[in-house]
């Protein structure tokens, strides 16, 4: 006790209190945040039995009774965990009706049926895991870093996603969703998996520090205040050029209109 | 209604202005007198004091356009302050985190300057490019009302056509402007211009290297651009708005028809004070809004868009919207393209970019001459037509438009693919056949509502209006009573002349030569039943008599005007020969009457 | 006249005389032959701001406020320019902005707008409303003038001695015109003139040469072919692209730019020329459409289409990159690539043909066609 009451003011005891604390919340993290993934890696036989159970009610239809896949939908084998997570923490999965792209919607399944099947579909064949918090993180990266994750951002994904990620046009009815309100795993997940028409975009040639600079980029994108006002929906010219008629023009010929008119007469 | 005024001699509207000054009537003295003994104001200021305009809210679309074009001025010197046209690559070292140390242009960089570190930047540079839009989309609803009001009729073509060269240079300074901050929309549009260029045969390679100093992009065009659109496209724009503007006051202003306005005169307010005050007013009103605009309507975030790459793009990419019909053109148009021996011909960026744009300001500039071809018509125009009283001209105007509208369409058909949950590809498709289609259906619509509405203005005048009103007679019928209508509007209804149908020339000469013209006079008398054949006819006097003393249902408008004593055996009205003969010894000279 | 329903004179009509100019055409007008006879202008009766002290007070004192409301938003203006950090951002409902911004907007909007509408009521309200009338003069000058000059016109030219003396005339148009090529010939240095030898160092040309590595766009990563698993897409550039700065750097990324997807070999045509293109279906392609030149990445992995965003052009990377649909005429370039002793993708020769939007000295007679084998 007086060791250390007797050197509480000493120069190095703030820089070293820190660095105590830090090393507790990291400690304390490991201890939380490994538990998620040891999950997702090392599923029980128990889990993969549930999860077939419930592949075979749900899934089999389109996909075979053992993901083999039919004529109306993709083999199953080696897409991964992190590919069924995606399409059923999307609610892509499993698809209202047959149609051009499978539409994001609520989801009906919980987070624990969804772990059952990602770890029944992972036993098929192998493929990409559902990936951990430090994999996909945007978090306390810098901003040269977070720059850089722009330039990725517009160099891969804007052709696609649009610059402030609200989704664009694809050929045949088909579609780029609007990312604003995806999660970050699956972000990561959609990367690596490359869901429906999506490309994949493979962890050798975009690391995961690469696609963490996006989705952080993404996120502090889509934080940020909107500087000069109201976004008109993130459209680019067609909407500006909509409301500079709307607002604009119908503005000024609403007072136009006033100003022109004759006022009521007392006679 | 019924005191309908005669003239009085002089009016308080030119003598009660400066109520208990008596100064009124006191030659100029003081800094005005100085300055007259210099500059004759004086005699400038007596002609154009009480100069009268007419007031209706569509005369104003003009003005939204020019005070849309004063506020472009006043931003745009406040911008170029901090703006630097240069295409030197630098890294960014500014404000905005999310760019940090990216490499881009000087001119990108001191537009994230302007927008994150000049105080109120951000809102001159958004009111800049609100006014831009603001200007073109003005500009255009006031052309369009002068084409269907017919306002380009003798003598004020040389006007239209100014008109249509003030529309083509605010579509280029527009494009300028656009291209300037270097941002990626503005480097993909200039990318698009280059490939534009570069497909005009046999000189695109040798204009793109001209105008880009070498291969594209280079680092000269953006100060090129800069030059054209702060100096050379500005003043060309300034002197042709003053010649547009010197001409509607040399010609004054056109009036829509109505009772106590003829070709002759123009009836209004006079420029000092109300006119002054209304349309000085406005101006404050249009700059007012569009500073509420940039306030709080965010417009081209270029620091989302990021600097010019060449390798990087984003969906919807597309020009303002003016340029938007031809971006359409430019997507829906089939890939023609000739490989003729080592050449190749790009029909399919020409045709739609630098053909089009051709076309339209082409059509637009010869219209005047080409509509007064064919009505063979001479005659000065004071009087604006209302649209139903030349229904092919309207048909025509609302053709234009909806052919516009669909390219206009096509040029954002990702955007309609994704709100609209259809195919971008049967977006693409439809829009090829709707440009020619939609155009004739919407001629054809268009017209018959112009008769239908002339049918309409007919009936009025010979039966009243519809009051909605069923009434039961005594036997049990029911019928619904027609109020008869003002003379006022009757008069409104029925002044307008008649577009003549011309003939052709018999053919032979009195020798029974074929005259070699008869093909060209055949092919205007054709056109001429075609633009003016199928009016329906006004009603004469005799049927305004006929339908008022069989009293089909109500009364009619009577003929002879309100009061039968105010109207002699000829059917003219005795106050207003008095006032002919009264105007006519000084024809220019104000006459007032309340 | 009678017929004109009298109600306005036609000055100069009767002037019929003197000139070739006939100016009762120059001024005929239309003749308004309507059944009605027009009833001259309506009388309008006062406002009630006329007759009703009150409500003439009523808009006097709404004309000043809105006056008086200007300077107080002209000083808050300014108070909000230097008291507002630049930082502070405003956050309700929709609105969520640069609260610097939005504070100058509103009260300098407001400002400016209410001068305007304060003009405008007080010209409706308070100014005498009484329409005038005012006679029009025609467009064409008076006869006498038009004859005026058709003889000092006369006059001049007799002055000039042109009439005798015809070639000054034409020596002056001639020396005139002549005068000009000098002035066009000053904007040839404008840019370099694209001759073929210019033409093959510049557009005809790009980066890439047999053993450049492809690598990775903004990371300069080289890329592993065993890293690219089927349905991949790497946006890639030539790595010796960092070596280039400033303007040539923006030049080379315009032209150079290239996607390599991965596809099942077995589920694309690779034609017989083309057989050595690729390594294990891993193809490189230009990134610049052929259209007007945007750079191309919508891949769609499922039918290996991939899509223009600036116009919608499509190309079958499956089918040596021909086009399917939209405005582009030609296919897109394709690269030669293999793996180099580290198994990474090198470039075997540069493209074989332009890449890039078309020009007219093009010959593109080597440029893959549907069906080509």
């Amino acid at each position: 006790m007086g060791f250390l009451s007797k050197r509480r003011r000493h120069k190095a005891a703030k820089p070293l209190a820190i660095v105590l604390a830090l090393f507790l919340m990291g400690a304390l993290y490991s201890l939380v945040s490994p538990a998620t993934q040891s999950r997702a890696e090392t599923a029980s036989a128990e889990q993969v039995a549930r999860g077939k159970e419930l592949f075979q009610q749900t899934c089999s239809s389109c996909h075979g009774m053992n993901g083999e896949g039919t004529t109306e939908a993709p083999t199953l084998r080696g897409v991964g965990a992190a590919s069924v997570d995606f399409q059923m923490g999307t609610g892509r999965m499993p698809m209202a009706r047959p149609e051009a792209q499978a539409p994001a919607k609520r989801t009906l399944y919980t987070d624990e049926e969804i772990s059952a099947i990602a770890a029944y579909v992972a036993t098929l064949g192998e493929g990409p895991a559902i990936p951990s918090a430090d994999q996909y993180s945007g978090e306390g990266l810098s901003a040269e870093e977070l720059a850089r994750g722009g330039e990725l951002f517009k160099t891969n994904c804007s052709a696609c996603h649009n610059f402030e990620g609200t989704g664009g046009a694809l050929p045949n009815g088909k579609y780029a969703p609007p990312l604003t309100k995806t999660s970050d795993k699956h972000i990561y997940e959609a990367l690596r998996t490359g869901p429906q028409q999506m490309p994949v975009f493979a962890k050798g040639t975009l690391k995961d520090q690469d696609v963490k600079e996006i989705i952080g980029y993404l996120n502090t994108l889509h934080a940020q205040e909107d500087n000069g006002g109201l976004t008109l929906g993130g459209l680019g010219p067609v909407g500006e050029g909509f409301w500079g008629w709307i607002i604009g023009l119908g503005g000024c010929v609403t007072v136009a209109l006033w100003l022109a008119k004759k006022g009521a007469r007392a006679r | 209604m019924a005191s309908r005024a005669g003239v009085t001699d002089r009016s308080e509207a030119t003598e009660v202005q400066t109520p208990g000054k008596p100064h009124a009537m006191k030659p100029l003295s003081g800094v005005l007198g100085w300055a007259d003994d210099r500059l004759g104001l004086a005699t400038a200021g007596k002609g154009g004091l009480r100069k009268v305009f007419p007031d209706h809210w569509s005369f104003l679309l003009g003005e939204v356009a020019l005070y849309s074009f004063i506020v472009l001025l006043l931003t745009g010197v406040f911008l170029t302050v901090w703006f630097k046209p240069s295409m030197a690559e630098i890294d960014y070292e500014g404000s905005y985190q999310l760019l940090k140390g990216i490499q881009m242009s000087e001119a990108f960089a001191s537009t994230l300057d302007i927008s994150f570190d000049v105080r109120g930047g951000l809102l001159v540079r958004q009111i800049h490019h609100w006014a831009a839009i603001l200007f073109v989309a003005a500009a255009t609803a006031h052309m369009l009302r002068v084409f269907f009001t017919g306002a380009f009729r003798k003598p004020r073509e040389v006007n239209w056509l100014i008109g249509v060269g003030l529309f083509a240079l605010a579509t280029i300074e527009g494009f300028a402007g656009y291209s300037l901050p270097d941002d990626l929309l503005s480097g993909t549009g200039l990318r698009f211009v280059d490939g534009l260029i570069r497909s005009i045969p046999l000189i695109g390679t040798w204009a793109e290297f001209f105008v880009f100093g070498g291969e594209f992009p280079g680092t000269l065009v953006i100060p090129r651009l800069y030059m054209v659109h702060i100096l050379l496209v500005p003043a060309i724009l300034l002197g042709l708005i003053a010649g547009h503007i010197g001409l509607v006051v040399y010609h004054k202003h056109s009036q829509y028809p109505g009772p106590g306005r003829t070709e002759q005169n123009v009836v209004g307010y006079p420029m000092f004070p109300v006119y002054a005050a209304k349309a000085g007013g406005f101006f404050f009103v249009v700059f007012g809004i569009l500073m509420l605009m940039g306030g709080f309507m965010q417009i081209n975030p270029v620091w989302k868009f990021g600097p010019y790459n060449p390798a990087q793009v984003t969906a919807g990419s597309q020009p303002d919207w003016y340029m938007g019909w031809v971006e359409g053109a430019i997507r829906i148009m089939p890939n023609w393209e000739w490989h003729l021996g080592s050449t190749t011909w790009s029909w399919n960026i020409f045709l739609p970019g630098v053909g089009l744009m051709g076309l339209l300001f082409t059509a637009l500039g010869v219209w005047p001459f080409v509509e007064r071809w064919i009505t063979g018509d001479t005659r000065n125009h004071h009087l604006l037509d209302r649209p139903r009283n030349a229904p092919t001209r309207t048909g025509l105007g609302v053709a234009g438009m909806t052919c516009y509208a669909m390219f206009w369409l096509a040029g954002g058909n990702d955007i309609i693919a994704t709100h609209f949950h259809v195919s971008l590809n049967v977006v693409t498709h439809v829009m090829r056949v709707a440009v020619f289609v939609a155009p004739v259906i919407a001629f054809l619509i268009a017209k018959r509502i112009c008769l239908a509405l002339q049918r309409s203005d007919r009936e009025r005048v010979l039966h009243g209006s519809e009051t909605g009103i069923i009434e039961r007679s005594i036997d049990g019928s029911y019928s619904e009573p027609h109020a008869p209508i003002d003379i006022d509007a009757a008069y409104t209804l029925t002044q307008h002349p008649v577009i003549p149908v011309t003939q052709a020339t018999p053919g032979l000469d009195e020798n029974g030569v074929p005259d070699p013209s008869r093909k060209v006079s055949r092919l205007r008398a054709t056109l001429s039943h075609w633009f003016a054949g199928h009016q329906i006819p006004k009603p004469t006097r005799a049927e305004i008599e006929a339908a008022h003393h069989h009293g089909d249902d109500v009364d009619g408008v009577d003929p002879h005007g309100p009061d039968q004593n105010g109207v002699d055996q000829n059917g003219v009205d005795q106050d207003g020969a008095d006032r002919a003969v009264e105007s006519a010894q000084n024809p220019r000279e104000l006459s007032a009457r309340h | 006249m009678s017929e004109h329903n009298g109600l306005t004179p036609r000055p100069h009509s009767g002037d019929n005389g003197a000139g070739a100019h006939d100016a009762s055409t120059a001024m005929a007008t239309v003749e308004h032959v309507g059944p009605i006879a027009d009833p001259g202008l309506p009388h309008e009766g006062p406002r009630y701001t006329d007759v009703n002290t009150s409500a003439g007070n009523r808009a006097y004192v709404q004309v000043l406020g809105m006056l008086a409301l200007v300077p107080l938003l002209a000083i808050a203006f300014v108070v909000c320019y230097f008291a507002v950090p630049k930082d502070w951002v405003f956050d309700y409902g929709p609105l969520h902005s640069n609260a610097l911004h939005l504070s100058l907007g509103l009260t300098g909007g407001l400002a400016v707008l209410l001068i305007g509408l304060a003009c405008i009521h007080w010209a409706k309200q308070i100014m005498n409303d009484h329409e005038m009338v005012e006679m029009r003069h025609p467009a064409s000058s008076p006869a006498e003038d038009r004859a005026a000059v058709a003889q000092m016109w006369d006059e001049g030219a007799a002055d000039s001695g042109l009439g005798r003396r015809k070639l000054i005339g034409g020596a002056l148009v001639g020396a005139v015109g002549t005068i000009l090529l000098p002035v066009v010939v000053m904007f040839a240095d404008m840019g370099p003139h694209p001759g073929s030898g210019l033409r093959a160092a510049t557009i005809e040309k790009t980066l890439w040469a047999e053993g450049v590595k492809l690598v990775n766009d903004v990371t300069y990563e080289p890329i592993k072919a065993s890293e690219l698993e089927i349905g991949s897409l790497v946006n890639a550039e030539p790595e010796n692209l960092k070596d280039e700065h400033g303007a040539q750097f923006v030049r080379e990324k315009a032209k150079s730019p290239i996607v390599i997807v991965r596809m099942e070999p077995e589920r694309i045509k690779i034609p017989d020329s083309r057989k050595d293109w690729h390594v294990a279906g891993i193809l490189a392609y230009s990134k610049i459409c052929t259209h007007v030149g945007c750079p191309i990445s919508l891949w769609e992995r499922t039918t290996h289409h991939l899509l223009c965003p600036c116009h919608q052009s499509t190309f079958d990377l499956g089918d040596s990159g021909v086009v399917v649909f939209g405005p582009a005429a030609r296919s897109l370039p394709q690269l030669p690539i293999a793996v180099d002793g580290d198994g990474f993708l090198v470039a075997k020769s540069d493209f074989t043909v332009p890449v890039g939007p078309s020009y007219f000295e093009r010959d593109s007679r080597h440029d893959y066609k549907k069906g080509d084998n």
